[in-house]
């Protein structure tokens, strides 16, 4: 009987569809992505059927699960203008570095006071740092102020970028580059503590709120 | 890093051959390379946007006691506490100053679609049969998108439509809040005031919680 010759094939296999399809979507997730800024505290929302997206010029509140107060702005310009103004309020030294440092920071929940020495922490510390977020309460309401520059700061940019949509021939809606103002609460915090910074802003006649939440699907 | 696989083959001796090197070349590494970059930009980009849900919320009165407040007719009460919801219809009327029907007893409800949902879409039946009318003339064609959202708030304005004013206690939180909204939002109801829980109705909200 003659031996069955086994073909020989080399064991490696052609791997080029597999390196394309990998690449492919290393492309589209490279395009794609958004990255997560970090943030120094972690956050479950709320679901709700709302499909809204997050608008552009905004001040953002989060409120954590133990009712701690964290205060963020989406224009980096809008940023320097307002802790300069805190700056000016408060009467905190700090250096130009610190404040070009703080318009690219995410968001923050501590004292004016601590402010500077916050700043000057790696990320990965401030997410450590123990702070009590902004003071809220009737003596000491910095983020009443925060709020109030920060409204008055975010409407100057707006109108900036609006008189350049003009010129660039668009038709915006002036509604468009309007601060808005978000909360971010935890699912599981307490009504209370978001009443209370509500509360802060309808102080300020500020009563247009959004309520940041996650996709649920509507019923039908 | 990439070395040339020589073909597979025997080589005859004697005979000089041209080296026959085949034309491929070892992807592993550069597999390895794609699928890690992939795998980092899965796990770190975010996809969707966050959503926003808005929620305009009542001026603050100016302090002058004297004004009252306009008297507001159909309209329910919501009263939230831990996980549990409550409420009443109309206006409130407290044990020492009962109204027509007696105090303002509280209702039990529930976040299920047996509950709020469904006490809000019969309540709420103006707005929702106006919306589905609409709904109908948008599909086909006979009003326009804009048209179509005026009206839509008329209807949402209007005196029959259900209004809605919410209470927390100091225990309910933040998700239990915003379903209801959510659940508001879904009946199409216009107004909706988040206000202050009075004492009196606290202690109904306790004695029921009993």
């Amino acid at each position: 009987m003659p031996k069955i010759k086994m073909p020989k094939s080399s064991p490696s296999i052609d791997m080029t569809p597999m390196v394309d399809l990998a690449f492919l979507l290393v492309t589209f997730f490279m395009l794609a992505a958004s990255f997560r800024s970090s943030e120094p505290v972690e956050v479950d929302v709320p679901s709700s059927i709302s499909d809204k997206i997050i608008p552009e010029n905004v001040v953002l509140i989060t409120i954590d699960k133990g009712g701690r107060v964290f205060f963020n702005m989406s224009d980096p310009e809008a940023r320097r203008e307002v802790v300069q103004q805190m700056i000016g309020k408060y009467k905190i030294r700090m250096s130009s570095e610190q404040v070009e440092k703080f318009t690219l920071m995410s968001s923050f929940g501590c004292t004016m006071q601590e402010l500077p020495g916050y700043i000057d922490m790696a990320a990965e510390q401030r997410k450590r740092a123990s702070t009590k977020g902004i003071p809220l309460d009737s003596t000491n309401n910095q983020l009443k102020d925060w709020i109030f520059f920060g409204n008055s700061a975010a409407m100057n940019t707006g109108k900036t970028a609006f008189e350049e949509a003009k010129l660039k021939g668009d038709n915006p809606d002036p509604n468009d580059f309007k601060p808005k103002f978000i909360l971010k609460v935890d699912h599981k915090s307490v009504y209370v503590h978001a009443q209370n910074v509500i509360n802060v802003f309808r102080d300020l006649n500020l009563n247009n709120l959004n309520f940041i939440t996650s996709m649920e699907t509507a019923p039908l | 890093m990439a070395e040339i696989a020589e073909g597979g083959g025997g080589q005859s001796k004697g005979k000089k051959r041209a080296k026959k090197n085949s034309t491929r070349v070892d992807m592993t590494p550069m597999v390895d390379l794609a699928f890690l970059l992939l795998t980092f930009f899965v796990l770190t980009s975010t996809f969707s946007k966050p959503k926003v849900m808005s929620l305009v919320y009542p001026a603050k009165p100016e302090d002058n006691p004297d004004v009252e407040l306009p008297k507001i007719n159909n309209a329910i009460t919501f009263l939230l506490s831990e996980d549990k919801i409550y409420y009443y219809s109309g206006q409130y009327y407290p044990k020492n100053a009962p109204g027509p029907e007696g105090p303002t007893k509280l209702e039990e409800t529930n976040f299920g679609p047996n509950g709020v949902r469904k006490l809000l879409a019969d309540r709420n039946a103006y707005v929702l049969k106006g919306k589905e009318g609409l709904d109908k003339k948008l599909k086909s064609k006979s009003i326009q998108d804009s048209t179509y959202l005026r009206m839509l708030i008329d209807f949402k304005k209007h005196k029959e439509a259900l209004k809605v004013l919410i209470k927390t206690d100091d225990k309910a939180t933040c998700k239990n809040f915003i379903d209801l909204i959510d659940e508001l939002k879904i009946a199409e109801i216009g107004v909706i005031a988040p206000v202050d829980l009075l004492e009196s109705e606290l202690q109904l909200m306790k004695e029921k919680l009993k």
